[in-house]
């Protein structure tokens, strides 16, 4: 058993040390919110945070985590401008399909902690990594601007 | 979250107003074809649910259709909650489609916007007809508005939910009287926020991808390397030695063989699976490369094709002509590439399945599935899932990737439902793309520059042949989504001729959001720029030359060319270019604008104008049109699906890339003012942007574009 922390709560899981991050959480840990995609770190869907900052979780084996600080899009919402960034989301629309929307909540989440007040290329280089092929780009760009107002 | 609806569930749903749904009770029998109250539930807790018939992909039919029952039952947005069809073409079919359930064609809301009107306007009809009852005052006194019934004079009131029981006892009105399009309140109004946001925006929406059931097992397969090939021997020595490993099947359907992989999590099941040696008979495997498909159409393309359109005599007009003009155009195939992955969960029961899908061709993959078990289709039941994504691929003409799953718990007898996941790989790989299509124009100019003759041949794969849509859709060797958009040329020209040729390629095809359009429009929008180039004239003052009978593609073209600009001299290095197109009744135009940049080219601004009649909910139609030229300008940059003897090229996003934050260009939208009935706005967008692209590339280097991807004609974007 690998002991792990999850938004906050101590689990643990009897899972292959190799066994990506996204697939603990999803098949070990019944959390489906954080998405499968690609499973080569090339969309995005999959991201979560590891000690605040934004990883791909598919390609992240259990082994690198343990005992590292994991949250989750089930949890993000727990935090100020994890909340933020969610309602922004709903008052601008952003979703379409919605599948790749966890994973971009995650790294505009990430931005925002970090640079409270992004400029366009500052987005471009944090949020480039999240594919959506709804391109529902323009919204998320806005989102991320009125979250930030928000926070400010 | 979204939840299926099964029958036993409206029984058990005392108290409400259920219409239809269950065989209704002699005084509240509805008629009519429409079966307009299947549609709508309120129950004494005040909620009122739409059962939404169509797939929500993205495109908004969770939001869009609650709207119309919401707008004539007076609801309050609040109130509105949604759930998914169960599978019966009965009384869920598309309306545009027939006797068939399914999604597509931009037609959601068409086909739903009096059916959903007048199930919405029966329900508060009844509404009405209990409070009138209960307060013992005439019906005609009485005022629906924001979720309250009221008769003002004796001022009661009272919300939906305390009258739902009464009102299930009134007759259903066949024909329910809809509201006048100016006393509209959610019509038309933007401010409806999509019922799907929050769920979408915080992990809780339920994909396909998500289902989790009692003892469910995980497959993962393993596909034949060649498009054809058979599964002739495997060795699961190595992927049993694997921990966790539950079992190794061989599996085979009309579409599709391979060997699957199943275990309790997906980790497991794929390293089994990466584990496998397998034998592949490829007798009858397809072996060609692009090239060598590109070569064999462009020889059919100089030979006599069958006839799609015709108008005056476009060879002779051609002989005649003082000028000729000629251009071919080259398409790839593309991937839809939907961001989740194929998939899909299948239990087996006594009899039957029950599938939990991204569904979206109900009547259409329940035969296919019956045909598979030896069952009825009414013994086939599906769960309709928000799709996380499609673009058409969920619709699958053979239903493949659900016959997969049934096929994998079939093969171990039905012991575990199994929930079968594509990896990126397996989905890029598996094929039904966009067709290749070689397209050859040759226009005749009259002495003074005027456009008389116009020939177009087409080559490319039928989509439609060998589907349900054949007898209706394809008709004396035309298959018509592989000429619409061409066929249908708006331009006013004496003599036109439309050829198509539909060779037989072991690849197989699909319908991929827009369809014809995707390269219709492109060969038709920039061989018209090309005439416009050689004649010296405007490309605006071209078209609306052109389109004296078609006012709404006019409309649309006027629209955007105010909006960007059009005509206004521009800096150094940069240029515009401009296209209009009808789709599925719905008419865009676009204006790009470019600029140069050191060694890349850069897109500064999309000026899009749409006129889908109607505008239900414009901001949904807005993110529609920003969604369509996203994914139009994802294959126009860089979309290609390429074969080298046989093997598909690409694999993932590396090596198909897709327009993320960085490229994604600044859009406007316009929406024409209209009273015309709503047409679909979920594909018109996409056909339109690469031939305004490649109309400003051309007015920015002088080169026309004649090969699509940009990428691959060495055309880089900033």
């Amino acid at each position: 058993m690998t002991p792990l922390s999850v938004n906050g709560k101590p689990v643990s899981v009897d899972a292959d040390a190799d066994t990506p991050l996204l697939w603990v959480l999803r098949d070990f840990l019944e959390m489906t919110g954080t998405k499968f995609g690609c499973g080569m770190a090339l969309c995005g869907a999959c991201t979560v945070h590891v000690d605040g900052r934004p990883m791909r979780s598919c390609t992240t084996p259990l082994s690198a985590v343990t005992g590292r600080r994991i949250t989750t899009i089930e949890g993000i919402g727990n935090f100020k401008t994890g909340r933020a960034v969610q309602e922004a989301w709903v008052a601008e629309n952003v979703p379409q399909c919605g599948y790749c929307q966890s994973g971009q909540v995650m790294s505009a989440t990430a931005l925002l902690a970090a640079n409270k007040d992004p400029s366009d290329a500052q987005i471009d280089a944090a949020m480039t990594g999240n594919i959506c092929r709804c391109a529902t780009y323009p919204r998320i760009r806005a989102a991320i601007k009125r979250a930030a107002k928000k926070l400010a | 979250m979204i939840t299926n609806v099964s029958r036993r569930d409206f029984l058990k749903a005392g108290g409400a107003l259920v219409l239809g749904v269950v065989v209704p009770p002699a005084r509240a029998q509805s008629a009519g074809a429409l079966e307009p109250n299947a549609f709508v539930r309120i129950a004494a807790d005040n909620t009122v649910t739409v059962i939404v018939k169509h797939l929500e992909m993205g495109q908004g039919t969770h939001t869009g259709l609650p709207t119309l029952v919401a707008e004539e039952l007076d609801a309050d947005w609040a109130q509105m909650r949604v759930e998914a069809a169960p599978a019966d073409a009965k009384r869920y079919n598309n309306l545009m489609w027939g006797p068939v359930q399914g999604t597509g064609g931009s037609s959601s809301l068409p086909n739903s916007y009096e059916q959903l009107r007048k199930a919405g306007a029966a329900a508060r009809i009844m509404l009405v007809g209990a409070a009138a009852e209960r307060w013992n005052v005439p019906a005609a006194e009485i005022s629906v508005t924001r979720g309250v019934v009221e008769h003002k004079k004796s001022k009661k009131r009272a919300k939906f939910g305390e009258l739902a029981a009464a009102a299930a006892t009134q007759v259903v009105p066949a024909d329910p009287l809809l509201k006048d399009s100016k006393d509209f309140v959610y019509i038309g109004k933007a401010a409806l926020a999509r019922t799907d946001a929050r769920a979408k925006s915080n992990g809780s929406a339920q994909f396909t991808q998500d289902v989790k059931l009692p003892g469910m097992l995980t497959a993962v397969v393993l596909h034949p390397p060649r498009f054809g090939a058979k599964l002739k021997s495997f060795d699961a020595a190595k992927a049993k030695e694997i921990p966790g490993v539950v079992n190794v099947v061989a599996f085979s359907t009309p579409a599709t063989n391979g060997v699957a992989v199943l275990a309790k999590d997906y980790w497991t099941a794929k390293k089994g699976r990466d584990a496998l040696v397998a034998e592949w008979d490829e007798a009858a495997a397809f072996r060609l490369g692009s090239a060598e498909i590109m070569a064999e159409y462009k020889r059919l393309a100089v030979t006599p094709g069958a006839v799609a359109a015709k108008t005056g005599d476009a060879e002779a007009a051609l002989r005649g002509a003082a000028k000729t003009l000629e251009a071919a155009y080259e398409f790839p195939y593309l991937a839809h590439a939907s961001m989740e992955p194929m998939n899909c969960v299948v239990a087996l029961s006594v009899g039957g399945c029950e599938i939990w899908n991204g569904e979206q061709f109900q009547t259409v993959d329940q035969a296919a599935v019956a045909q598979l078990l030896d069952t009825k289709p009414e013994q086939v039941k599906l769960n309709m899932l928000y799709a996380g994504g499609s673009f058409g691929r969920r619709a699958n003409p053979q239903s493949d990737f659900i016959l997969e799953a049934v096929a994998i718990a079939k093969a171990i007898n039905g012991h575990a439902p199994v929930k079968l996941v594509w990896g990126r790989e397996d989905d890029m790989r598996a094929g039904y793309y966009r067709p290749m299509y070689y397209h050859a124009l040759e226009a005749g100019l009259a002495p003074d520059g005027e456009l008389v003759a116009w020939r177009h041949t087409i080559v490319g794969q039928s989509i439609l042949t060998g589907t349900a849509f054949e007898p209706m859709m394809v008709k004396n060797g035309v298959d018509d989504t592989s000429v619409e958009g061409a066929a249908n040329l708006p331009y006013a020209i004496p003599n036109r001729l439309v050829e198509l040729h539909s060779p037989k390629i072991g690849v197989p095809v699909q319908w991929w959001r827009s369809v014809g359009s995707t390269h219709t429009a492109f060969a038709t929008e920039c061989f018209l720029d090309d005439i416009a180039r050689a004649t010296g004239k405007d490309p605006l003052a071209l078209r609306r030359n052109l389109l004296g009978k078609h006012p709404r593609h006019l409309g649309v073209l006027e629209l955007a060319a105010k909006q960007a600009g059009w005509g206004k001299p521009l800096p150094k290095d940069r240029a515009r270019g401009i296209a209009v197109h009808e789709s599925f009744g719905t008419f865009v135009a676009q204006v790009v604008e470019l600029s140069r940049r050191k060694d890349s080219v850069h897109i500064e601004r999309v000026v899009c104008a749409v006129d889908c009649g109607v505008a239900v909910n414009p901001n949904i139609v807005a993110m529609q049109m920003e969604s369509g030229i996203g994914y139009g300008l994802s294959a126009a940059l860089a979309g290609a699906i390429t074969l080298k003897e046989g093997l598909v090229e690409q694999s993932n996003f590396h090596d198909y890339p897709v327009v993320r934050m960085n490229q994604m260009p600044k859009i406007e939208v316009h929406i024409v003012p209209s009273a015309e009935k709503p047409s679909g706005v979920g594909e018109p967008a996409t056909p339109v942007i690469a031939p305004a692209l490649a109309n400003a590339l051309a007015a920015l280097n002088g080169t026309a574009v004649r090969a699509l991807p940009l990428s691959a004609q060495g055309l880089t974007f900033a």
